[in-house]
């Protein structure tokens, strides 16, 4: 007589699985990381291989040994991580450092929440954030790109955000525009920045192999990338000496990045479509709200962090269209 | 031939149809029947032989008792060894007749001949009491009573009838092969089901990886008020709702009926089904079922007598598979998995999947990782993911609102989750638990 195994339905599954959803955006970042160590060279092997093994060490350490539950540091989520911290790292920035943000992403920004699918904020941003309080001045010293063999020793200058911010205190943009790298240059990511933010053009192909792999949807990138250029092309035609043309908003900083990586983070983001067009728009304006009306000269971290606060609240008030009017009985 | 297709949510899984093509074989009947007096949705029928009654094919054995109910009709000939309570697929004992095969005599009354009798003089009425009579239920697998469909309610009317032909479980063919086989009786019963309801119009919706079934209901339909309508491969696009909206464009109100749009909507089965109660006198005895399953020599589609057992329905494949591990009657996205063979082929049974070891099991489930995909593919708009969390910290009250009670149990959810989650678990419970709640409430 046959055994047979009882379950409910259904009975089929998908293949996919959180390590193929993660080695997924890891591939499409492959492109982004071979432009930055094209032009950062060894910095930035140094910046993302201590910080890849750092977030997967520190996450099974923190499970083994605190939180005594079977280690999960293999799923794909810490390498991720650790990579996406790299990524908005200087890649002069001296190894030690990236390991307390790397202990600040998982610690902080992942474990205390009780791992994977619970914690509110990007890990990586909060491993940035944390670094940035902390070692204001080892996070704003940018390497010039295309030393090869410098790390720590690196020549350093500003990036195209700190010129304009700095530059707007007595000059026009139209004065300010011919220090900062052609758009062209921009678009590559032959500029100054975090290690893995200065290519556009390999970030937006990452965010096209993501959407081919249906990995992330359209929502959350394009309504970021759109409020931000109508908002900041509506301060540009009002007033083009005091605020710099959208184009120059979307290809600098850590827009590109943040919107296609680190909004788009699963757990952090909101559950509808709809949610996640609030939550596009939302950090879109803070986005560029700090960076023309603020202290600092980027924003586009602290609108992540602060729109990852306001996503329980999205999921609960903002619900998808549900199939059918309701009928009234009686 | 411009395709159409329900506009929220779905999955594809991979459509294994093996038995695809394969023609229909007819079965003899069974050594022993077990005829389940429940069948259907609703009440069971009431018991009409005992124990050693002769009994012939065809004859009424449990009739119906209420309006909601039908008749249940002995589909071999031979002696009532038993009434009793017999396991059938849900797992549960249930009354049935269990009657021991001599020989195959049927009723006289029965046209046992191939001859097709097309045109119908029967008045509506007549027809509908004919589909009363037959026990005939909705064989898409909700065994619905037909009868019931026919009665519009005051205050509503049917514009139209669609007759679903999607078959978008992956692996079963039974509905396929019979709109290749038996399209003339299946034209024709499409036909009387529009007299019996009183519409101008039907549409059989038949999706997209059918070609050869939806080029022969064309011809077959050709010059007539029935159209076909080729529709894109999407689970669930059999669902009444989901049909209705890819076909007409119309929403089905929550909590309501396809007939609250002014359509009705039966199974390709359900009007062949009709059309041998109408024209040849004959209730519902039989049925196509699909056996089928990778380790299978040769997947099948079988003409078979209502109360086979599935074990000799098995054998006719050439036996079990050595690596069987699961038994689902059904499809494998809604069907039921199956405790033992030793339970009786019935009126809603599809289909008999058999599934090897290393597919039977789920896989290790891990926490929820937000990832949007299960509210992504929900067709009625739920967010599956917080109703099982609802579900899991007992929130029944919370479910309600939250339309726990639209879910139609598709298993796209669960199906899509890439952490294995039992989605659709608790989304059962809860639903079990708020129908309690909803009852207790009206009784008050």
């Amino acid at each position: 007589m046959n055994k047979f195994i009882v379950s409910p339905s259904p009975h089929a599954y998908t293949d996919e699985s959180v390590p193929k959803l993660m080695y997924g955006v890891i591939i499409s970042l492959l492109p982004a990381l071979a432009v930055s160590v094209y032009f950062f060279g060894i910095g930035m092997i140094i910046v993302s291989s201590v910080s890849v093994a750092s977030c997967i060490l520190f996450e099974y350490l923190i499970q083994r040994y605190m939180m005594k539950v079977k280690p999960t540091h293999l799923d794909g989520s810490a390498l991720l991580t650790g990579l996406l911290l790299a990524f908005c790292l200087p890649a002069n920035i001296p190894f030690w450092i990236v390991m307390i943000g790397a202990l600040a992403a998982v610690g902080i920004g992942k474990m205390t929440f009780g791992g994977l699918g619970n914690n509110i904020f990007n890990p990586a941003l909060v491993g940035r954030v944390f670094l940035f309080i902390s070692f204001p001045v080892a996070m704003t010293a940018w390497p010039e790109p295309g030393q090869w063999m410098h790390y720590t020793d690196a020549v350093t200058g500003a990036t195209p955000l700190g010129l304009m911010k700095e530059g707007l205190a007595n000059r026009t943009v139209g004065e300010i525009m011919p220090e900062v790298p052609s758009f062209l240059h921009l678009l590559v990511g032959k500029s100054m920045g975090s290690a893995g933010e200065v290519s556009a053009l390999a970030l937006l192909l990452g965010m096209f192999y993501m959407m081919y792999r249906k990995i992330i949807s359209w929502h959350i990138p394009l309504t970021i990338l759109a409020t931000v250029a109508i908002f900041t092309g509506i301060l540009w035609l009002a007033n083009p000496d005091r605020f710099a043309d959208p184009l120059f908003h979307l290809l600098t900083g850590g827009l590109m990045l943040g919107a296609i990586y680190m909004a788009t983070d699963y757990v952090t983001s909101p559950m509808t479509s709809k949610g996640m067009i609030i939550y596009g728009v939302g950090i879109g304006i803070v986005t560029v709200l700090i960076r023309v009306f603020g202290a600092y000269p980027e924003g586009v971290q602290f609108a992540i962090l602060i729109f990852n606060g306001f996503t329980p609240l999205i999921n609960k008030f903002v619900k998808p269209k549900r199939f059918g009017k309701e009928v009234k009985h009686g | 031939m411009s395709l159409k297709t329900f506009s929220r949510g779905g999955v594809h899984p991979p459509e294994h149809k093996l038995s695809a093509g394969s023609k229909i074989i007819e079965l003899p009947p069974p050594e022993v029947a077990v005829i389940p007096v429940s069948q259907h949705l609703g009440a069971p029928a009431k018991v009409l032989v005992n124990r050693g009654d002769q009994v012939k094919v065809g004859q009424l054995i449990a009739e119906s008792s209420g309006f909601v109910s039908t008749n249940i009709h002995s589909s071999v000939s031979g002696k009532v060894l038993k009434v009793d309570q017999f396991m059938d697929s849900s797992g549960y004992r249930k009354m049935a007749v269990q009657i021991q095969v001599e020989g195959d005599q049927w009723i006289e009354t029965i046209d046992r001949s191939d001859d097709l009798v097309r045109n119908s003089v029967l008045p509506a009425e007549d027809i509908r009491k004919k589909i009363l009579e037959a026990g005939i239920v909705g064989l898409g697998g909700a065994t619905f009573p037909s009868h019931v469909k026919l009665m519009v309610p005051q205050g509503k009317t049917a514009e139209c009838l669609i007759i679903n032909g999607v078959e978008c479980e992956p692996y079963l063919t039974a509905d396929h092969a019979l709109m290749m086989e038996r399209t003339e009786e299946l034209f024709s019963g499409i036909q009387l089901l529009m007299k019996g309801l009183g519409v101008e119009k039907a549409i059989v919706g038949i999706e997209n990886n059918k070609p050869d079934a939806i080029e022969r209901m064309k011809d077959i339909t050709k010059g007539s008020n029935v159209s076909v309508q080729g529709l894109k491969v999407k689970y669930p696009q059999g669902g009444e709702k989901q049909l209705v909206k890819a076909i007409l464009k119309r929403e089905v109100p929550s909590g309501g009926l396809p007939i609250d749009v002014g359509v009705v909507v039966f199974n390709v089965g359900t009007a062949h089904a009709v059309y041998e109660a109408v024209m040849k006198n004959r209730p519902l005895i039989d049925r196509v079922v699909t056996v089928t399953g990778k380790g299978l020599e040769k997947p099948s589609n079988f003409l078979v007598r209502v109360g086979t057992p599935v074990s000799s329905l098995i054998e006719k494949t050439g036996g079990l598979p050595e690596q069987t591990a699961k038994v689902i009657n059904g499809g494998p996205m809604m069907g039921k998995a199956l405790s033992t063979l030793d339970v009786p082929v019935v009126k809603g049974s599809s289909g008999i999947l058999l599934v090897d070891e290393n597919e039977a099991r789920r896989k290790e489930v891990k926490p929820c990782i937000r990832c949007t995909k299960c509210v992504t593919v929900c067709p009625m708009g739920l967010e599956p993911y917080l109703l099982m969390t609802l579900s899991e910290k007992s929130l029944f009250e919370r479910m309600e609102p939250e339309k726990v009670m639209d879910c139609i149990e598709c298993g796209s959810c669960s199906y899509t989750c890439p952490c294995s989650r039992p989605l659709l678990d608790y989304i059962r419970l809860g639903k079990a638990e708020v129908g309690k709640i909803m009852r207790a409430r009206k009784a008050v």
